[in-house]
């Protein structure tokens, strides 16, 4: 990817910043300024809240090119409590722990990077709620 | 010379305090025993139990920006009213290109705000609070964000590296009248003082070896928190809470002691016998757990140092605002039960410390 296309989607992928449609409300992610609901504009930015449920999952031993040195890590399938599904990493969790309908919290990491020279790419993963007391 | 260019504690012209605070410390756990175990086969003892390790996709700027974002929930404030965006370390992923450029796009700072990574060792992040408290306290800004955080590397078999932890805190200074905490005053006391050092394109630290103790460490801290005390009129006793750099367990317990300070008074914020010394992020984070446990109208002495050498020491003064914001956002303990144990090998891994 370049760095110019890294750059355009950093809101998104930085925070989960994705938008709201303003003629049915539906909540979408990620952004593409038309409704999947109702074919309408929707270009209203809306920060989603992060919170979600392990829908599906599958974890990966052979990491593609870029993403090796986490390898290995749980790709998921993450249901938004606002409704869309997002792909994204698993993340502070072992590779035994996912399961389906575990609800997990978006942090943002560090994805790669652009090799030893190239910039680091950071964005959303998902991980099991911290538990507080 | 008048009265007022003799004055050496700092106080900002509008009442300033925290507005809101927030902590980070990563999941994973080096005991010091395996330290021991791989460089001394197991026969030494250990400055503290264990410590708090980054994990793979964690970095200065990825801890940076859940600190803030606790810091942003406890304050409640609009991210967009913040003024600038300052975060402390010794260990920014990059040379060049701020960290802190990053952590404001991530947290909804941008694009109206200054952003600065800021170098002092250990204190770089209270250098950072430093000034937010004369950027907001001048009026320039509402509110402004200094941040201390730090993934510590020592040297592999190097004493630092029992104790080189991963942590910090995030801080969102503003008004008095909206503050869980007013500043009444703050100081620092800044030699040239050669204790540790990283040269440029270096991996790893070196230190003066027994020089980072007494003319160093003690010299600065006590001559910071002695003369914040005497500007201010406070005696130890006036205070509910004291927090220190904690580089050791050691060290904040003996200046404690020398200052008149209790071990009761030091208890809730010395954090580094459970997460190791997380530089720039020490003095900071501790203040979160003292935080976390302050009631109204209490006390609190925070004194940080960096090597090179230098120290902050500020003079806190609890307010209501304080028992709201607790349940805002997790509790700086929520982190450190969080806690998955690791060997010496994943560790290494961790950290990079492996190389082909
Ligand atoms: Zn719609």
């Amino acid at each position: 990817m370049e760095i110019t296309s890294h750059w355009r989607i950093k809101k998104q992928r930085y925070a989960l910043v994705g938008e709201v449609c303003p003629h049915c409300s539906a909540k979408i992610f990620p952004p593409r300024d038309i409704c999947p609901e109702c074919g309408d504009e929707a270009k209203d930015h809306y920060q989603f809240s992060g919170r979600g449920e392990v829908y599906s999952y599958t974890t990966l031993y052979n990491a593609p090119a870029g993403y090796e040195e986490q390898a290995p890590y749980t790709v998921a399938m993450v249901q938004l409590e606002e409704g869309p599904l997002v792909t994204a990493q698993l993340t502070d969790i072992d590779v035994k722990e996912p399961e389906v309908g575990m609800p997990v919290e978006m942090v943002t990491r560090k994805l790669g990077s652009e090799g030893d020279r190239g910039i680091l790419i950071y964005g959303y993963k998902f991980r099991p709620v911290l538990e507080t007391a | 010379m008048t009265e007022e260019h003799e004055q050496t504690i700092m106080q900002p012209k509008n009442p300033i305090g925290f507005v809101g605070y927030g902590a980070y410390i990563p999941r994973y756990r080096l005991p010091a025993t395996e330290v021991a175990r791989i460089w001394k086969g197991g026969a030494a003892g250990t400055p503290i139990d264990e410590k708090a390790v980054a994990g793979l996709d964690e970095d200065v700027i990825t801890m940076s920006i859940e600190a803030a974002r606790n810091a942003l929930a406890r304050a409640q404030i609009n991210p967009s009213d913040i003024r600038a965006v300052w975060v402390g370390s010794e260990s920014h992923p990059y040379s060049v290109k701020p960290t802190s450029t990053v952590v404001a796009e991530a947290i909804g700072a941008t694009p109206h705000t200054l952003a600065a990574d800021w170098e002092f060792a250990c204190k770089a992040g209270t250098e950072a609070v430093q000034a937010a408290i004369g950027f907001t306290g001048s009026g320039m800004a509402r509110y402004a964000l200094a941040i201390g955080m730090d993934t510590a590397q020592g040297r592999p078999g190097d004493p630092l590296e029992y104790t080189a932890g991963a942590g910090g805190a995030a801080y969102i200074l503003g008004p008095a009248d909206e503050s869980l905490a007013v500043v009444e005053g703050s100081y620092s006391y800044t030699t040239d003082t050669p204790d540790f050092w990283r040269r440029a394109d270096e991996k790893y630290p070196s230190h003066g070896e027994r020089f980072t103790g007494e003319p160093a460490y003690f010299h600065h801290i006590t001559s910071s928190a002695q003369e914040l005390m005497k500007a201010l009129g406070t005696k130890p006793a006036d205070y509910t809470f004291v927090v220190f750099h904690q580089p050791n367990t050691k060290f904040p317990q003996r200046v404690a002691k020398t200052l008149g300070f209790t071990p009761e008074q030091l208890e809730a914020g010395l954090l580094v016998p459970r997460i190791g010394n997380v530089y720039a992020g020490s003095a900071l984070v501790g203040l979160t757990a003292v935080l976390d446990a302050a009631k109204p109208d209490d006390r609190i002495l925070l004194v940080s140092y960096g090597s090179g050498a230098g120290s902050d020491a500020m003079s806190l003064h609890v307010t209501e605002r304080v028992l709201e914001c607790h349940k805002l956002a997790p509790r700086t303990e929520d982190y450190i039960n969080r806690r998955t144990e690791i060997d010496y090998a994943t560790y290494a891994r961790f950290r990079g410390k492996l190389s082909q």
